[in-house]
């Protein structure tokens, strides 16, 4: 199968998985108890107010209505209008978006960071108490979930030690002078290394968070593969030729090895964004996953839609581009 | 490998130095010239008016902040000329006039007028504006101005009406800039008369507010103040335990305890919410001797001490003291023998228990699961097996506006204008859908009260619906909440029994 046809073929999936993610989720949120004409019924209201406010809501039809008044909105570029926040469901979601992102490509690079050095280091240090520790470590990380890792964060680095700041993404009194809401990236673009430095210290704790269990995992499965292709000839041959065992681990090894490593780290990394919603909680941080929990507690049917397929959406994607990826570095499974 | 060059080495000090200096300033602040408070909620939209958050109670603290109501409500609930200086209704009660205050002006500068009264009325009175509360403000229409006196035309008496002047989207919003700007404009840029002005606005993270120079009720202490959205509870704590924040509000009482005791100073008072448990009409709850057992077998006063650490008032009625139609000499003792009698009585007993389903929430309140699960062991001991069932919020307003709740059901009421109709009238009364009680004869009694124009009448025919639904043990009330505040040394916090966190309240000790 070529190249280009692999890619029509996954992005067929992809639109076939979003319809069914839409359909799902529209359905089910109706189903569920709870609904958002309940939550906002004042005290003393009669059936001809609850009348009145489903009919604004439009939710006085039947669901397979309402479902096809969405999706031709949806088809128009009109996602609905959120009932807490009555602004438009699409520019809420976008809005939001990029902080997500942010927060998750920061947990990525720290976990990848910190579970291949784990892993370098122990399979330099093979054999010895070293890679003992590291393997006990790797343990204590994959046992504690990455919420319990930012409590424990907070009250170190936010309360005993404080060094960073616990909850937003901003310091308040800042000024920014940004056209994007990738804050981080474009404080780097704009020279803007005290709005920077800010935005780090709102983060790092948060990032750390998410990325201490993905750390784990990737130390783990990389230290094992580096294992496994440090017995083969081709290692061997290298040290014979007289290479320093640095340079044979990762000049020689760490290329082969690393493979199965970024696959998981593709998946994990959907994952990953997944445990955004929590910690953004915690941390009071202002992302779609923070932004997610209010909208279900609310019951605000049209943001709660918008949010899943935004979810859905970069899930796919990211899963498309670790397969073209992984295929980009695989010449067997590129040439099909 | 990258040698260690001076161009290196200086960019690294750079890097490490902005970041240092960009973690927070710790250090106790012996004049605090911006104010951060840790918030418990979002604000989800600007208008008071419409939409759901219109009537969160929690959010209302930042609204007051920025909009003025059209009656002022003290903080211990009563009523104060605000931007309405006197009001009444005519004599044959089929008009009502409200006179304006003059000289204040919006915060864009621009005059306060007895247009904008009119205005705010008639607009929330429309049905298509999406007011929760047109029910009641649709009570009123034919809104027009006379100098500067605002006159409606009663269409349906509401006795309350005024009340609800300084209840949930009774604000007061600007006609001129907001038909000049409209909905959107209002939401990016929103103006009130309130003691503070938006500066900045983040949604989901901060809002900014500066002081109101000129606000007609005196400036604020504090020129500066930062909201910030902080949802989680723990993470609140650490706000204040750390010294990013200096005030904030609703943590664990253990976490109260404990903050107030070293560097933090705190103020813990009475609000408007209650503790109850519905008793649906339902199954065994039909058995007046079932009803009375389960109340008669709670020991509140218990509950208070050891799951609140003591920060809670037991209650007897659906009033709590600061409410008008409270009534101190109704009173449901604990009393487990009499209990136990009373089912005896219906046949039931500890070997042969009365069995019904309590629903509650856990988590949304302070302690909620855990009050019920202690309840349930006193019931235990008297003859009453009860199963809990958790549910979410969500679930407890759409089961209840259907008529739907166990036999006991768990629930927070809050009534901050502490009139019995939004408590014990709204609670009890049939019809309403949000009760669950369709008793005739409570109906019965409580039909008069809604029209009733003589107000010590009404309040003591409250009073009466009270006794009544005691007597028959037609609810559970439990407890009236205390609402914890923590806040750094050297500021004074005013608690407001509404609930309401407002800095305009707040000084330098």
């Amino acid at each position: 199968m070529t190249l280009l046809r692999r890619i029509l073929l996954r992005l067929l999936t992809m639109a076939i998985t979003l319809i069914g993610v839409a359909i799902i989720v529209f359905f089910v949120i109706r189903v569920v108890p709870g609904n958002p004409i309940a939550m906002m019924l004042p005290p003393g209201a009669g059936e001809e107010d609850i009348a009145r406010l489903k009919a604004l809501y439009g939710l006085d039809k039947t669901i397979p209505e309402q479902f096809v008044i969405w999706l031709n909105g949806v088809l128009h570029g009109d996602f609905g209008t959120s009932i807490t926040s009555r602004q438009p469901v699409l520019k809420l979601v976008l809005s939001r978006l990029p902080a997500t992102l942010e927060l998750s490509i920061m947990a990525l690079v720290i976990a990848v960071i910190l579970g291949g050095t784990l892993a370098l280091t122990g399979t330099r240090r093979r054999g010895t108490r070293t890679e003992g520790t590291i393997d006990i470590v790797n343990g204590m990380a994959l046992s504690v979930p990455d919420f319990l890792w930012g409590l424990v964060f907070i009250l170190l680095f936010g309360v005993l030690w404080p060094v960073f700041h616990i909850s937003g993404r901003v310091s308040p009194a800042l000024d920014l002078p940004f056209v994007t809401n990738f804050y981080l990236f474009e404080s780097v673009l704009r020279l803007r290394f005290d709005i920077w430095a800010d935005l780090v210290s709102h983060m790092f704790m948060p990032a750390l968070a998410l990325a201490i269990p993905l750390a784990a995992i990737i130390s783990q499965l990389l230290k094992q593969s580096l294992k496994e292709t440090m017995h083969l000839d081709y290692v061997t041959l290298s040290r014979t030729k007289g290479y320093g065992e640095n340079h044979v681990i990762t000049h020689e090894a760490l290329p082969n090895a690393v493979l199965p490593t970024l696959t998981l780290i593709g998946v994990q990394f959907t994952f990953l964004i997944g445990g955004t919603v929590i910690i953004e909680r915690l941390f009071s941080y202002e992302g779609l996953g923070n932004m997610a929990i209010d909208a279900v507690i609310n019951r605000d049917l049209p943001l709660i839609q918008g949010i899943v397929i935004l979810f859905a959406l970069i899930f796919t994607v990211v899963n498309l581009v670790v397969d073209l990826t992984y295929a980009a570095l695989n010449p067997r499974l590129r040439n099909g | 490998m990258t040698k260690l060059t001076r161009r290196s080495l200086l960019k690294g000090t750079a890097a490490a130095a902005t970041l240092a200096a960009a973690a927070p300033n710790f250090a106790w602040a012996q004049q605090i010239d911006e104010l951060i408070i840790a918030y418990n909620v979002n604000l989800p939209s600007w208008d008071p008016t419409v939409g759901s958050s219109a009537v969160n109670p929690t959010i209302q603290g930042i609204y007051q902040s920025v909009f003025d109501q059209f009656i002022l409500q003290q903080p211990d609930l009563a009523p104060a000329p605000g931007l309405l200086t006197a009001w009444g209704w005519n004599d044959d009660r089929s008009q009502i006039w409200m006179d304006v205050r003059e000289g204040v002006k919006w915060h864009d500068g621009s005059d306060f007028t007895a247009e904008d009264v009119a205005w705010s009325l008639a607009r929330v009175a429309n049905p298509e504006t999406g007011s929760p509360i047109q029910f009641v403000w649709g009570t009123l229409e034919n809104h027009r101005v006379e100098d500067n006196r605002v006159i409606a035309d009663v269409k349906q008496f509401d006795p309350t009406i005024f009340k609800w002047m300084y209840f949930l989207t009774g604000y007061v919003l600007p006609k001129a800039y907001y038909e000049k700007v409209g909905a959107d404009g209002f939401e990016a840029a929103p103006i009130g008369t309130g003691p503070y002005m938006v500066e900045k606005y983040e949604r989901n993270a901060y809002v900014r507010l500066k002081a109101n120079e000129n606000y007609w009720g005196g400036a604020p202490e504090f020129k500066s103040v930062t909201i910030k959205f902080v949802t989680d509870a723990a993470a609140r704590v650490a706000e204040v335990e750390s010294g990013n924040s200096h005030v904030t509000l609703e943590m664990p009482y253990e976490e109260f305890d404990r903050l107030k005791a070293g560097k933090l100073e705190g103020v813990a008072a009475p609000i408007s919410d209650i503790g109850m448990i519905f008793f649906n009409d339902i199954e065994v709850m039909t058995d007046p001797n079932v009803r009375k057992a389960a109340v008669m077998a709670v020991d509140k006063q218990a509950i208070v001490d050891r799951l609140l650490s003591g920060y809670g008032v037991p209650i007897d009625t659906l009033e709590t003291p600061e409410y008008d139609a409270y009534d101190a000499t109704i009173k449901t003792p604990y009393d487990p023998e009499g209990a136990k009698a009373l089912l005896a009585e219906s046949g039931y007993s500890t070997d042969n228990p009365v069995k019904f389903t309590i629903q509650t929430t856990r988590g949304f309140k302070p302690k909620d699961y855990e009050i019920i699960q202690a309840i349930v062991g006193l019931w235990r001991r008297v003859g009453i097996e009860a199963e809990i069932e958790v549910y979410e919020v969500a679930k407890h307003y759409e089961l209840r506006a259907a008529d739907q709740l166990a036999p006991a059901a768990f629930y927070n009421w809050g009534n901050s204008v502490g009139d019995p109709t939004t408590s014990t009238g709204f609670a009890m009364y049939g019809p309403s859908p949000h009760s669950v009680w369709d008793g005739q004869d409570l109906i019965d009694m409580i039909n008069p009260l809604w029209g009733e124009p003589d107000e010590a009448k009404r309040i003591e025919g409250w009073k009466g619906v009270s006794r009544y639904i005691a007597d028959n043990a037609l609810v559970l009330p439990l407890l009236q909440y205390v609402q914890p505040i923590l806040h750094a040394p050297g500021i004074k916090v005013v608690p407001h029994a509404s609930g309401a966190l407002l800095p305009h309240l707040m000084t330098r000790a």
